[in-house]
């Protein structure tokens, strides 16, 4: 019994994430409002007694010591809480969402979380994908799967027209050139009357090989949500992104870019091409939002310029932010927390960015590295960083 | 296009630009003594436009009115109060995040702008509204043809100008200026020289947010309505000027000022005229699309950063 309670085993991980998916699943559930407040407390309460009693480290060691089985746990929950609603739109809209947008946020970490590119126009990216299914899907033929690779495309496309003056600036030049253009961005369509002006557009619903997302799924007597379909769609390209997020930060490729945030000047001393490392991430971030962007036109069928202002650029970043910049874990625990807490809270969805901002400042000043602090690369399963005169507490915390 | 039109586009011109300067060199001054962005400015000022906007319904209320007094009433009231914002959040926000990189600073005061923002739209009297600004200066005008010269806008470009020039004065003639200047050129030395270190910031945070909630007012005054969304858009237009005209320098922001007003209007004229059908609501993309690609060209602006004369 005693080994299920070790760091080498899986169980405190596999346990945690049906402990998360049972959460999950009640709290899209739950309806009144004092249920979902009940919810939240109950689970900063529990986070906080677990941490106590040093559960959440060994959990967070087996989860690292377990990738494989602990990824397919994930997949499994999403898919679980997924099965959980078939038949209602709304809970799994927001599970949708918030897949996608984890794709978006991946994106941005790349960004600036590895690489340091600032990117204060995640949502005028995100919005370029949108347009582009729009447009494409809405006025040609051209096959969905396609449209989707064209929404990541475009999205890269118009970004690398930011490339220059990105690499040719530093620091608060680089941030004012993301800001002017997601600013561009939004009065350009609030203007274009072929883009369909402040009023946005339709857009039909996806269909791959003749499968009509867009239609509830019919199995005997049980019907299923069209949403289902999205929200396996959004995870499959999540799983792709997650994975290749990941395998990046692992390889040589990441810790290039590592080098490319931390010092530039060392890196180029070192032979690192520092252009090539930073228009690698730009490009690579713009096209995940992109794609993202472009599925999520689709799914909600309706584009408009108001969807991709700077609040919500700025709402993209203090997600990444929350979640522990560079820390892919982190800010999807940080995107499922920011986008669905408002839906489920409604006296908190009118104040909603104001709460955001305020946390992100207090955040930043009391807790800079995020709710779930990036660790360092873990290469050798079990190896633990030597504790440099730190408390034993602390290095065990380092694994993690 | 006749003489009279095209000599208004250059007076409203001018006026914006006053305007896009004023907040500008408030850039221009967080930037040359502490190396930061203090991207709430532009919230900055749209509170103290509301400020102004309170200040005046309260002089009504206790039967102050006439223009003029409410008018000084209003401007005391809103610079000193926007001063004193200024400087808390130098205090509690910037500071404190001196040793922390630079992004994360520029992040917290872009948050405390959306914090100020959606503070106003939530907490002010509907402050989701668009909010009708009091005329309060004389509406006298002198038409030369089809250019009408209005009083008002004189009067408002000769306060933005004599603000300029005033905040120019103390900054290189007085002995607290002095300070300023040596705490932008080297804050060690200017420390081990008997400065106070934390002081001199700090007024400079008061000083140039007290500019901000002039360039309120001024915004105010100019198109009679405020809305609380206003400072996101000047803000932005006003760090733009600022690194066009080379971070850290003062005339550098003052011709950047003028050089985006000038930007949109030729965006605002020009287009139409070159690509028939175009609307002029395009002149903001125009704007914004120059000063990337001319930060593209001159990375650092045109008066190029020097480390020997920041402010």
């Amino acid at each position: 019994m005693k080994r299920f309670f070790q760091a080498q085993s899986a169980f405190p991980a596999l346990a945690s994430m049906a402990a998360v998916t049972v959460f999950c699943g009640l709290f899209l559930h739950a309806e009144s409002q004092t249920a979902v407040m009940g919810l939240t407390i109950g689970a900063v309460v529990a986070l906080f007694l677990l941490a106590r009693a040093g559960w959440n480290a060994l959990a967070a060691a087996s989860f690292a010591g377990h990738g494989r089985s602990a990824h397919t746990a994930v997949l499994l929950g999403v898919l679980l809480i997924a099965a959980a609603f078939y038949d209602q739109h709304f809970p799994l809209l927001m599970l949708a969402s918030v897949l996608l947008y984890v794709v978006v946020c991946l994106g941005l970490n790349l960004q600036f979380g590895y690489a340091g590119v600032v990117n204060f126009a995640g949502a005028a990216f995100f919005g370029i994908g949108c347009y582009t299914s729009a447009v494409l899907a809405g006025h040609t033929p051209l096959p969905h799967a396609l449209v989707v690779v064209a929404g990541g495309l475009m999205a890269a496309g118009i970004g690398s027209l930011l490339i220059l003056p990105v690499l040719r600036t530093h620091g608060h030049y680089a941030a004012l050139i993301t800001i002017a253009f997601g600013i561009l961005f939004r009065v350009f369509l609030e203007v274009n009357d072929t883009l369909g002006g402040p009023q946005g557009m339709k857009v039909p619903g996806m269909e791959i090989l003749g499968w009509k997302l867009n239609d509830n799924l019919q199995f005997g007597d049980v019907e299923l949500s069209f949403y289902v379909n999205y929200v396996v769609l959004s995870l499959a390209l999540l799983a792709v992104a997650f994975m290749l997020v990941r395998r990046l930060e692992r390889s040589w490729i990441g810790l290039n870019l590592d080098a490319v945030r931390l010092d530039e000047i060392a890196c180029a001393a070192f032979g690192i091409n520092v252009a090539r490392w930073k228009i690698a991430a730009f490009t690579l971030g713009n096209f995940l939002a992109g794609m993202a962007g472009s599925i999520y036109a689709m799914m909600t069928g309706f584009v408009a310029p108001n969807s991709f202002t700077f609040g919500d650029s700025l709402i993209l970043v203090s997600i990444v932010i929350l979640g522990g910049i560079g820390n892919p874990w982190g800010l999807a625990v940080a995107t499922a927390i920011v986008l669905i807490l408002p839906e489920k809270l409604q006296f908190i969805q009118e104040y909603r960015l104001l709460l955001y901002a305020a946390l992100v400042i207090l955040i930043l000043l009391f807790k800079p590295d995020g709710l779930l602090p990036r660790q360092v690369r873990n290469y050798l399963p079990g190896w633990k960083p030597r504790p440099r005169g730190e408390s034993p507490a602390r290095s065990a915390k380092a694994v993690q | 296009m006749d003489l009279g039109l095209l000599s208004q586009y250059v007076f409203n011109g001018l006026m914006l630009g006053m305007i896009y300067a004023m907040v500008a060199v408030g850039f221009t001054l967080f930037f040359g003594v502490l190396d930061v962005i203090k991207f709430s400015h532009g919230d900055v000022l749209m509170v103290g436009a509301f400020t102004g906007l309170a200040t005046y319904l309260g002089l009504q209320a206790i039967g102050v009115d006439s223009p003029l007094a409410q008018l000084l009433v209003m401007a005391l009231v809103a610079t000193l109060a926007m001063a004193l914002l200024g400087a808390l959040i130098a205090k509690y926000l910037v500071l404190p995040l001196r040793l922390a990189p630079p992004l994360n600073t520029l992040l917290l005061t872009l948050m405390l702008g959306s914090v100020l923002r959606e503070a106003v739209r939530l907490f002010y009297p509907q402050g989701s509204n668009p909010k009708p600004f009091p005329r309060l200066l004389p509406d006298d005008f002198i038409g030369f043809g089809s250019f009408t010269l209005r009083a008002d806008s004189m009067i408002l470009l000769l306060g933005g100008f004599a603000a300029i020039a005033v905040v120019h004065l103390v900054i290189t003639r007085t002995k607290l200026g002095l300070a300023i200047r040596a705490v932008a050129q080297d804050a060690e030395t200017a420390r081990i020289m008997g400065i106070n270190f934390e002081f001199i910031v700090l007024l400079t945070f008061a000083i140039g947010s007290g500019m901000a909630a002039l360039g309120g007012l001024m915004n105010g005054l100019y198109y009679n309505e405020i809305n609380f969304g206003i400072g996101l858009l000047l803000g932005v237009i006003g760090f733009s000027a600022a690194v066009l005209g080379g971070l850290g320098n003062i005339y550098g922001a003052i011709l950047g000022g003028f050089v985006f007003s000038a930007l949109q209007s030729i965006g605002a004229v020009s287009l139409p005229a070159l690509f028939p059908g175009t609307s002029t609501a395009y002149k903001d993309v125009f704007a914004f699309a120059v000063v990337i690609v001319f930060m593209a060209w001159r990375p650092t602006g045109l008066i190029a950063e020097k480390k020997s004369e920041r402010v």
